[in-house]
């Protein structure tokens, strides 16, 4: 079993698999009374936030505690100018503490990597930087999976701000490890150099959305913060959500099988219009409650069994 | 002054001899020399950096004159150039004047400092590049290294009017809205690691507007740490049409790629940044073809903190001095001619030093290092001389031994040690 | 110490048979006849086989009650991979499936099924599992073969055929269903 989960590209495909199959077991856990598994009792897992993400901070914790697991949340909010400890001085306070597992969410990316290499319990990336997030795209697949019942094969769009997206990266490298084919979707100002030749699977990249739907199986909207238009990565939010945004139009040139993913929080209005986010194609709020599951399902394969 | 019989020695490669050392001089043979045997081992002209970074004043818990000048002894150097990004900067007679007398007392390679193009590195306003020329450093070279003169017209002014005591601008050669935030060099690693890229576009661009504004006002130009294929087409483009420009490529650009950055370890972190295999053969081949003529370190040493963080928050740089001529053997093999050109001759007439890059002939300043080719070290940061260890070699064996060296006939290096 | 569990052994030596095909049959037919006659005629009860062996005997002995009585008994697995106490005495297990009847288990006679009863830590194990996800209003225990070596005090109310084994040896159940096979329980190991 692996030791961390740093980047998606840390689990082959009968991993990624058996994180998927035992999630789903989790997920039965949330129609009982009784919510709560004795598996990591008297394990420590430390919730280490660089950054504030009330949902994903929350989402990691109630999988911990589900699982009985001691959760320490250490909010350790704070620009690398006014930097007070350094993460390797934490990092070293946390060894001392016991930590089986740190969730680590940094604005730096390769944090995770670096914490690594100074404590001995597990790392679980919850976001680094402009890198990866990859229990997103965990919860992702398991999303989809459940929706349409596989992921190889699948089509699957990924539209949006790919350039500043750590969601994208995580979701290109494990569906391409699950065998369903990635289309990057937005303006080519946001989409990384060489991301073809860069990531595994090789996705296909497109500038034209409308030309993508009526194929896609999926299709999984990025935030776009309205602050990149005045670095010039487009003109307008208006000519933004014209070209690349998710209407009621464009949902209609969908598959009738289609689903709509977003990992959140959305700009309804900006990627997404209030009636896609709402729609009976939208897994939006599914994705929050299968992201307890998949985090369970990571904690409990990092952490059950032998160090 | 004691005499010295360098028993045996290879000069260049050439078939072994002895050298005698008498008065700081190259001398004829001398009865009662203390000998040095040499047997295996080749002399060269002592090495000569143009582009190292001391830190004094204002870093002295990273590198200080003193022991960025015993690094460089023991890396085979008689001669550093200093760089100007020091706190306060050396933008003044009176800081590299401080510079220069800090040098000449520690007593290991001769240090000439560099003075700062703009005052502070700010890129506003020529610094007193005329006080600084005529101060007891003697001034020749101006950078704003660390930061490029980004601004046309200020770097115009500031080749042309270096023209009035023979200086040379030397340029870091990266556009800065280019490069906001760039971590590493912008390609698919950078994408694939979700770091900040810094496209090679960004030193082209520069140096192709340098090369235009020198050949306009007829100046000298040198460039830093060249690191991309591209910028090597500009230069000899450039050079073609007899443009006055100098190029420096640094060990770790002959050696290294971006690849390192995947473990993110920010001791792979360096301005400008390690770039693909097919710039590090452009660069190679480059340097063999003297479109770039010389090899420079810039020794960048770093505070332990200032590396073992996360890689966006780490500085920029890597210790060279005591790894060059390893790493340029095992890139360049036993070419003692084309290493004594590119790392000691042409250096020291770039720098106008003109005691160092001899021909080690009789009569010359006695300024050269002995080096056992055979030896293969591997490299241990915790073994440098150097105050700082962000050395990116850690663990890799290299070719070549830096047995000694002497500076004007007095050693600095024997046995592989500094001798003070 | 750490709990062999049947279906994780040595294969390399090929021990002697203990019960055969068609002696399993048998077994099984006696236990679904002891079920009835114990139950009353199994009403209110609920069979829930323990993966991974667990799960075709609670399926064999439903059917056997069928084909017996022509009483549809509900049936159902429960995993207890995570309310295990040597979880850190091995790499992280895979989850079997937890599949509980569709009216539930609450009220009901539960009659837990594994193939081989050990240490009891099994069964302690599916107790807390059992625990979770209702309320019995008994539970009894069905196993295959009892081998002795009880380290909690667990017993079994129907058991198939008792085994006196010693700690080094090991007993493997296969089932047609999981190895392909045919049936066969063989006691393997412990040479000396």
């Amino acid at each position: 079993m692996i030791k961390h989960l740093r980047s998606a590209a840390d689990l082959d495909a009968a991993t990624a698999t058996l994180i998927l199959d035992t999630a789903g077991e989790m997920a039965t856990l949330a129609g009982r009374e009784v919510k709560k598994l004795p598996t990591l009792r008297g394990r420590t897992v430390v919730n280490l936030f660089y950054e504030d993400s009330t949902r994903t901070r929350i989402s990691f914790e109630a999988a911990a505690k589900r699982l009985s697991a001691d959760v320490i949340n250490f909010s350790a909010k704070g620009s690398s100018v006014s930097k007070g400890e350094s993460l390797k001085d934490t990092a070293l306070t946390l060894q001392a503490m016991g930590a089986d597992a740190v969730v680590i969410r940094h604005p730096a990316s390769g944090a995770p990597h670096r914490l690594a290499s100074w404590v001995d319990g597990s790392v679980v990336n919850a976001g680094d930087g402009t890198h990866e997030h990859p229990t997103q795209a965990l919860l992702d697949a398991y999303t989809m999976r459940s929706r349409l019942g596989r992921i190889d094969g699948l089509n699957v769009a990924i539209v949006g701000d790919v350039l500043h997206s750590r969601v994208a990266r995580s979701n290109v490298l494990l569906l391409a490890t699950l065998g369903a084919k990635v289309t990057l979707v937005g303006p080519p100002t946001l989409i990384p150099v060489d991301i073809v030749a860069a990531m595994a699977g090789g996705p296909k990249v497109s500038y034209d959305l409308d030309s993508v739907l009526p194929d896609a199986d999926v299709v999984m909207m990025l935030r776009v913060q309205t602050e990149r238009m005045q670095d010039s990565y487009f003109p307008s939010a208006r000519e933004y959500s014209r070209r690349y945004g998710l209407d009621v139009p464009r949902m209609r040139k969908l598959p009738s099988h289609a689903i709509v993913m977003h990992p959140g929080p959305m700009n309804r209005g900006m990627e997404i219009a209030p009636e896609v986010a709402d729609s009976s194609r939208s897994t939006i709020v599914e994705q929050v409650a299968n992201g307890v599951s998949a985090r369970m399902a990571v904690l409990y394969l990092l952490l059950g069994g032998k160090a | 002054m004691t005499a010295y019989r360098i028993k045996g020695v290879s000069l260049l490669g050439a078939e072994p001899a002895d050298l005698f050392v008498r008065d700081g001089m190259i001398s004829g043979a001398v009865a009662d020399a203390e000998t040095v045997d040499a047997d295996g081992l080749v002399a060269l002209p002592g090495l000569v950096d143009l582009h190292t970074h001391l830190r004094e004043p204002g870093r002295e818990d990273a590198e200080t004159v003193e022991t960025g000048s015993r690094a460089a002894a023991v890396g085979g150097y008689t001669a550093v150039c200093a760089m100007a990004n020091t706190s306060p900067v050396a933008d003044t007679a009176g800081v590299v004047e401080q510079v220069w007398r800090l040098g000449r007392e520690a007593g290991l390679v001769d240090v000439q400092p560099i003075g700062a193009v703009t005052v502070g590195l700010a890129g506003k306003q020529l610094a007193e590049l005329g006080a600084m020329a005529t101060s007891a450093a003697g001034v020749r070279i101006f950078s704003d290294d660390g930061h490029c003169v980004a601004d046309p017209r200020l770097m115009r002014r500031a080749l042309e009017y270096v023209k009035a005591f023979d200086g040379i601008i030397a340029q870091h050669a990266e556009e800065p809205r280019l490069t906001e935030g760039a971590q590493m060099h912008e390609g698919e690693v950078s994408t694939r690691l979700g770091l900040t890229g810094w496209p090679a576009v960004a030193e082209e661009a520069i140096i192709a507007r340098d090369v235009l504004l020198a050949e306009h006002v007829g100046s000298r130009l040198h460039v830093c740490h060249v690191s991309t294929a591209g910028s090597v087409e500009v230069l000899r483009h450039a050079k073609a049409r007899g443009v006055r420009v100098t190029a420096e490529v640094t060990p770790h650009h002959l050696l290294l790629t971006d690849e390192l950055a995947t473990s993110y370890d920010p001791v792979f972190k360096v301005n400008p940044p390690l770039r693909t295999a097919a710039d590090v053969a452009a660069l190679r081949q480059a340097l063999i073809d003297g479109v770039i003529d010389i090899v420079a370190t810039d020794h960048a040493p770093h505070a332990v903190e200032d590396k073992e963080c996360e890689w966006a928050y780490a500085r920029p740089g890597m210790v060279g001095l005591e790894t060059a001529l390893p790493v340029v053997l095992s890139v360049l093999g036993e070419q003692w001619e084309l290493i004594a050109e590119r790392m000691s001759r042409t250096p020291a007439r770039i720098a106008g030093l003109t005691g160092h890059g001899t021909d080690l002939a009789v009569g010359t300043p006695a300024n050269l290092t002995l080096v056992d080719p055979s030896a293969r070290r591997v490299v241990d940061p915790a073994g440098l001389t150097s105050r700082s260890r962000n050395t990116p070699y850690a663990g890799t064996t290299l070719p070549g031994r830096i047995v000694a060296t002497f500076l004007r006939g007095e050693p600095t290096v024997l046995d592989g040690k500094a001798v003070k | 110490m750490a709990y062999p569990r049947a279906d994780t052994h040595d294969d390399a030596l090929p021990g002697k048979t203990i019960l055969s095909g068609s002696d399993l049959q048998r077994v099984v037919d006696r236990i679904a006849h002891q079920i009835l006659e114990k139950t009353s005629g199994a009403t209110g009860t609920v069979l829930l086989g323990i993966p991974t062996r667990g799960v075709p005997l609670a399926r064999r002995l439903a059917a056997r009650i069928h084909a017996f009585e022509g009483i549809d008994i509900p049936i159902g697995s429960l995993d207890i991979t995570l309310y295990r106490d040597d979880l850190r005495l091995h790499a992280t297990r895979a989850l079997g499936k937890t599949e509980l009847p569709g009216d539930g288990i609450d009220g009901r006679r539960v009659i837990l099924v594994d193939d081989v009863l050990f240490s009891g830590r099994t069964v302690r194990a599916a107790l807390d599992a059992l625990n979770d996800v209702g309320r019995p209003s008994s539970v009894q225990l069905a196993v295959l073969v009892d081998r002795g070596h009880r380290e909690l005090p667990i017993r079994a109310d129907y058991v198939g055929k008792n085994i006196p084994t010693s700690q080094a040896e090991s007993v493997r159940v296969s089932l047609t269903e999981i190895d392909g096979g045919p049936d066969e329980v063989r006691l393997t190991g412990g040479a000396s």
